[in-house]
């Protein structure tokens, strides 16, 4: 276990920069999560730190040793790729092994190390299968059972449940989640998914065109996004945003005219153009904010309307069976404390 | 596929189907039609594979001479061969020749693809060249050959001399094993390219991610290639390798255009002695002979790579 450091990272391929300048702290036993959109350069950021790219400028280091210059093999590192790249030749328990073999372990040895994990992962009775006859989330595991044999400072995964299906995405992160409570090793994980971010990470680090946008908990980035991008981002449904500006007497006006409350203005000043952000969840049926219903979504234990307010499409949350039909017209309430506020033209959060 | 079960199609019951002709009925028939589909295939076989091979060994039970037509005479050509030195001599050239230059194939086969799977500049434009040798005629290459080991005026001898490393013109083809490693480095130099550029395919079907993970699990260069790259390329190697040494072990345009066999028969191969024999010495019963003779060992080479090198338990599916 060791703690990773990220000063003031650059990549270029030739004259163009993908990386602008990354700083990322991450504490000894850390889960943290890289998210952004694709080519935001998470996963080139995640190879630079395994070995696997060129680092142009800056430094990364691994518990106190500064990294940028070893081979993949002396950072002590494990990772996990999104194909899972498993030696198709070897069965999976010297897959698992093939560390330790090129290190000169013995063979006992090695069979000793295999096995416990082997079991944590139930892969005990596939241990002599070649990948082929795995399923992909069996493959999935021997991938991490590889990474859990080495016993590294740091794991690292690229975006390991991309090529599963939805819910057994959904069984694996359980299983890592659970896995690094287990071994408590530094963790750093890739993924497009916010979904995996929010519910795996400690610590979530949102990337966005070569920069980092925000960094924080699952519920800080949740709760007070610090830009535009970082509110949009995460959060399924996303947030509603609305353009308008802030009027003398606190409120705040759509483009059409539809006043709406705040709370905390922070350093809005009436008349900036602002856009108004506001989570689906935090709207409720009965309240004096027209919205134009255009579409339903009922999903059981709660219901997406879908419909135009002040000028923009907003999804509504509700808890609540609403009875509404497409195309009618209902009034709904906004918690004032949900509100955020910001600059339309930089992005960034202005209220408080 | 089955017949239409009658009984449970009462439609067709009904209204009994009209007697077809033998045409719309084979028309119909997934294996006639399948049979019809497969009669040219089956023509060219016969005509163009079949009938020249069952002629050729025909004609080494006969004593046929070009312009008299022969009688069978048994086994009576293979055991003249037998006790024929220059055959045993084109029998060892054979071997020689195969065995040399296919290892050599190989490995500079082997080593041109892994540079070449690299990020170079001007990728494609390498590969291109690559292929320059296998795409020129082999005659043209044989008669390029022919010059670069000209006993007088060969650029070889010229540039050793010019480097002061010799005093007078290397006799390439005039001397037995001279001649022989002559045309095997002609052979190397034009086989090359066919399995450069089949191991380059082979090689990049295997991901990248496969040797970055070795990478990361501390493989060295050297134990990457030994470890990962040449198990997962066996496959490639062996098909490729079968080919390449089907392709050297009947070579004739090369011999023939550089030597004609010569010096001394150093050089005669088993497919140019046959030709010798039938065509311009006009015994073509003993030239067949000659030629069904190398089919044992094309039938081992063909054995070996079928069994010894079949599909790997990892390829297979799940059982």
């Amino acid at each position: 276990m060791a703690s990773v450091t990220i000063e003031n990272v650059r990549k270029s391929y030739g004259s163009v920069e993908i990386l602008h300048g990354i700083n990322i702290s991450i504490d000894e036993g850390g889960f943290v999560v890289l998210v952004g959109p694709s080519g935001c350069g998470k996963s080139t950021l995640l190879r630079m730190l395994a070995g696997l790219e060129h680092i142009t400028s800056g430094q990364i280091r691994i518990g106190n040793r500064v990294v940028n210059d070893l081979a993949p093999k002396e950072r002590d590192i494990a990772m996990v790729f999104q194909n899972y790249a498993l030696y198709p030749h070897l069965t999976v328990a010297e897959n698992m092994g093939f560390s330790l073999k090129l290190a000169g372990v013995s063979r006992a040895e090695i069979a000793e190390k295999v096995r416990p994990a082997a079991e944590i992962l139930g892969l005990a009775h596939l241990l002599e299968r070649y990948p082929r006859m795995l399923s992909g989330g069996q493959r999935q595991r021997v991938a991490m059972g590889r990474a859990i044999v080495r016993d590294p400072q740091v794991f690292l995964f690229d975006e390991p449940l991309s090529n599963l299906d939805a819910k057994l995405r959904v069984t694996m992160r359980t299983e890592i989640k659970n896995l690094h409570q287990r071994l408590k090793t530094t963790t750093v994980y890739v993924t497009h998914d916010q979904i995996e971010a929010m519910t795996m990470a400690d610590k979530i680090v949102v990337m966005h065109d070569g920069i980092v946008e925000q960094v924080g908990t699952p519920l800080e980035l949740y709760d007070r996004p610090d830009n535009l991008f970082v509110a949009g981002f995460i959060g399924s449904p996303a947030m509603n945003m609305i353009a308008g500006t802030l009027t003398g007497d606190g409120r705040f006006e759509a483009k059409d005219g539809t006043m709406l409350p705040v709370g905390d203005t922070g350093s809005a000043r009436p008349g900036q153009p602002l856009v108004y952000g506001l989570r689906p969840e935090l709207m409720s049926p009965g309240g004096d904010i027209p919205l134009t219903v255009d579409v339903i979504e009922p999903t059981g234990a709660e219901t997406h309307v879908v419909g135009r307010l002040g000028g923009a499409e907003i999804t509504g949350v509700f808890r609540e069976r609403v009875a509404v039909e497409p195309g009618s017209a209902m009034q709904i309430g906004v918690t004032p404390a949900g509100v955020h506020l910001f600059d339309e033209a930089s992005g960034q959060r202005v209220s408080g | 596929m089955p017949e239409p079960d009658l009984a449970e199609n009462p439609r067709m019951q009904d209204d009994p189907p009209p007697r077809k002709g033998g045409w719309a009925r084979l028309s119909e028939s997934r294996n006639g039609l399948g049979f019809l589909f497969m009669l040219p295939a089956v023509a060219f076989l016969l005509f163009f594979l079949t009938y020249p091979l069952g002629l050729g060994v025909w004609l080494g039970f006969t004593d046929t001479r070009i312009g008299r037509s022969g009688i069978f005479i048994g086994l009576e050509n293979y055991i003249w061969l037998f006790d024929d030195p220059v055959f045993w001599l084109s029998v060892f050239n054979t071997m020689i020749y195969t065995l040399v230059a296919s290892v050599a194939k190989f490995g500079l086969g082997l080593w041109l693809a892994l540079i070449l799977n690299r990020h170079l500049p001007f990728k494609n434009f390498f590969r291109a060249i690559i292929l320059l040798p296998w795409v020129v005629p082999t005659v043209l290459s044989a008669m390029a050959f022919w010059w670069i080991f000209d006993s007088q005026f060969s650029i070889i001898s010229w540039s050793l001399m010019q480097l002061g490393l010799i005093d007078r013109p290397i006799n390439f083809l005039g001397e037995p094993w001279n001649a022989r490693w002559s045309v095997i480095a002609a052979n190397v130099w034009r086989g090359i390219p066919f399995v450069a550029i089949s191991l380059l395919a082979g090689l990049q079907t295997i991901p990248q991610s496969l040797n970055e993970a070795a990478a990361i699990d501390g493989a060295t260069p050297w134990q990457r290639f030994t470890k990962v790259t040449l198990p997962l390329l066996t496959p490639i190697i062996a098909v490729v390798m079968t080919f390449s040494v089907l392709f050297t072990f009947t070579d004739f345009q090369l011999i023939y255009v550089l030597t004609r066999g010569g010096p001394v028969n150093a050089t005669h191969l088993m497919a140019t002695l046959s030709f010798q024999r039938a065509i311009p010495g006009g015994q073509l019963g003993e030239g067949a002979a000659i030629a069904v003779a190398m089919i044992p060992f094309l039938l081992a080479a063909i054995l070996f790579s079928f069994f010894g090198l079949q599909r790997r338990k990892w390829q297979q599916g799940r059982d």
